[in-house]
């Protein structure tokens, strides 16, 4: 993975003594509230209902256990003894003091981890894939691009102070595992006819409230032009991007109102004037940066297959897990593993100090030290030999991280919502433990087959519930939580908005609801190995409608 | 006839710790909400807020707000889910918050 240059940790050295310096002050009262809160916020430092809030940027996704250890390290000594994984790849903090945080800054820097730019408006920490490097169907890696723009955007003097904030996404294989089409960037790695990289390019998709997918505004990128090309696109955004409404700030709303065939020609002007100027990408600086990539040294290890068919004959519950959260690897004696972070019940991605302490030691000892935080709040261990399944999941275990629900409907992503989060209206969470609860027996779950639910607490939609295939958005009406529901969201390579199917449910009735969308699911579908998404594109809202509301949907 | 006054008591978060803090009838910043200094008209809900001002500007405080709540058998009880909430922590981590500390296990 890769390492800081001296560069690099001189700079977040640096940072780190800045902010400790205004917290300091800020802590004697020489600077006020005003001044000092967007300074907190540049480094990743909110402040949320219960205290504050440290957010902890992930560059996309990668970990090593060193890192990790770091991570549980915090979460022992200045927090409450868990963390929170998030839909950005990132992890959350929800209880650290003020007066401890340039201490937690100092730590995370010893292990090459900051908190910059997880906040403002500015270009955000860049996702990926999480089986990046690993996974069978991809074609090339795509994180060495993800360093490279991260390199570029760290605090870029001309795109600090963006209209609103800007998240891009990075995929490297056809089945899109990172949500591109709903980021304000999106690029998918691939290859041209000549065999030579590339991007497809995809711009101002999102979530919030005014969902929109990515228009493709460029088929085939050159890998040299990546910084030249998205330079433009950022001026474009900078320059024409509204500042007077920040609900409407978004490069999507840029996009929408001037129509992609005329942004594509203003991004497409700047980029001409860029295209051959010290923004193209040298291929030895490209090389340099991929060899910090390079795939771990994978051993033949056919003997796999025989102890893992056997393993899984002598044991269901490792033979489910081996059904669900295993994911072919591009060398076939080793698999990517899934690790879940939504046991039965449980919070949807966090994690103990214990937990995190123990995934470090087996990625360590049995996965070429590197783990994954995907955005669908999961931890991955992307290189893991056929042979050694049965130990990491004995391990997993132990630490009561085996739940074989990858993919699954108990594999629900929900935002921190009213639980914690000041902007909040509604819980996320309870929610997604409820209908864990009412749909977790495993027999029922692998019967329900693929299926995303994906739970928000307000309109922001941290929780991506626009893309799931079930979506969930808490609301407040009349001092109550109210639970819309919406239908057919997809953020794969065929992303879709779910419509919403009809008035929404209080906190009480909507577990029961959701039961009945999957139970109508289960009576409609054409064949077994017709998923949830499927069907519903097939169907339609009707019977789903007619499921919910009975009589009251015939009348509307 | 007057709309009837909604009662009112003043809340922040501590400047060191973000910890969710009440103004209390015995004027200090407590970490209960039960004992809060409760404003029964407009006038008492201005001087709150006016000590509200103070505290933000002295750098005791942050995030300083008025919240609506009702006396329900002689408690205080916030009238939007998000101040329970924050007077209770997390309804998912019963362990966590100031619902896990005796004083206001009691007071509850």
């Amino acid at each position: 993975m890769y390492r800081y240059d001296e560069f690099d940790r001189d700079f977040v050295n640096a940072r780190v003594a800045e902010f400790s310096d205004q917290a300091r002050r800020r802590l004697r009262g020489e600077i006020s509230e005003d001044q000092f809160r967007p300074l907190r916020l540049m480094n990743g430092v909110y402040l949320q209902l219960h205290a504050y809030m440290l957010r902890i940027a992930v560059p996309y996704g990668t970990l090593s256990s060193r890192q990790m250890r770091m991570l549980a390290y915090i979460a022992r000594t200045y927090d409450k003894g868990y963390g929170h994984f998030t839909t950005r790849q990132n992890l959350q903090f929800n209880w650290p003091a003020l007066s401890d945080i340039p201490a937690v800054l100092a730590d995370l820097a010893t292990v090459e981890m900051h908190a910059i730019q997880t906040s403002g408006n500015c270009i955000r920490n860049v996702t990926a894939d999480h089986f990046a490097g690993a996974a069978a169907d991809e074609v090339a890696d795509p994180r060495p691009y993800a360093e490279i723009l991260r390199q570029w955007s760290s605090v870029h003097p001309e795109f600090s102070y963006l209209p609103r904030k800007f998240k891009i996404a990075v995929t490297g294989a056809e089945h899109d595992r990172a949500a591109i089409q709903v980021h304000d960037i999106g690029l998918h790695l691939k290859k041209n006819a000549a065999g030579e990289l590339g991007f497809a390019v995809y711009v101002g998709g999102g979530q919030g409230r005014t969902p929109m997918i990515a228009k493709k505004i460029r088929d085939f990128l050159p890998e040299r032009d990546l910084l030249a090309y998205t330079t433009a696109i950022l001026r474009v955004y900078n320059l024409h991007g509204r500042r007077d409404n920040k609900y409407k700030a978004r490069i999507k709303i840029l996009v929408h109102e001037t129509g992609t065939e005329e942004l594509t020609a203003w991004v497409e002007k700047e980029f001409a004037e860029l295209r051959d100027t010290e923004l193209a990408l040298p291929a030895e600086d490209v090389k340099k940066i991929e060899a910090y990539f390079a795939p771990p040294a994978l051993a033949d290890r056919p003997e796999g297959w025989g102890a893992l068919a056997a393993a899984q004959r002598a044991d269901e519950a490792f033979s489910a897990w081996v059904r669900r959260n295993v994911t072919p690897h591009r060398h076939p004696d080793y698999a990517c593993v899934t690790i879940s972070l939504k046991g039965i019940g449980e919070v949807p991605g966090d994690a103990t100090d214990a937990q995190m302490d123990a995934v470090a030691d087996i990625a360590e000892e049995l996965a070429f030290d590197e783990i994954r935080v995907s955005h669908e709040q999961n931890l991955v261990l992307p290189h893991v030999a056929r042979a050694d399944l049965k130990a990491v999941y004995d391990r997993l275990v132990a630490i009561r991280l085996e739940t074989a629900n990858a993919g699954l409907v108990t594999d629900i992503i929900a935002c921190p919502g009213l639980d914690y989060c000041a902007l909040a209206n509604a819980r996320s969470i309870s929610v997604a433990q409820d209908i864990s609860i009412r749909l977790g027996d495993q027999k029922r779950q692998e019967e329900i087959g693929e299926l995303k639910i994906k739970i928000s607490g307000c309109i922001n939609a941290c929780g991506h519930h626009h893309v799931g295939h079930i979506g969930i958005l808490g609301v407040e009406k009349k001092g109550d939580e109210l639970y819309q529901v919406t239908l057919g969201g997809s953020g794969d390579e065929v992303t879709s908005i779910g419509d919403i199917v009809g008035r929404g449910f209080t906190a009480a009735e909507i577990g029961g609801a959701i039961e009945t969308v999957v139970d109508t699911y289960l009576g409609l579908r054409a064949a077994k190995d017709e998923t949830f998404l499927q069907a519903y594109r097939r169907v339609g809202l009707a019977p789903f409608k007619e499921a919910l509301y009975g009589s009251e949907a015939k009348a509307a | 006839m007057a709309a009837k006054f909604i009662l009112q008591v003043l809340t922040a978060n501590r400047l060191g710790d973000g910890e969710a803090v009440w103004w209390s009838a015995d004027r200090r910043w407590s970490e209960t909400l039960a004992g809060s200094e409760i404003a029964h008209d407009a006038d008492a809900a201005a001087a709150l807020e006016a000590i509200g001002k103070a505290a933000h500007a002295a750098n005791l405080v942050v995030d300083v707000n008025l919240i609506d709540v009702e006396l329900a058998d002689g408690v205080i009880v916030p009238l939007r889910l998000r101040e329970k909430i924050r007077a209770a922590g997390p309804t998912i981590r019963p362990d966590l918050g100031k619902q896990a500390r005796p004083a206001a296990a009691r007071a509850a």
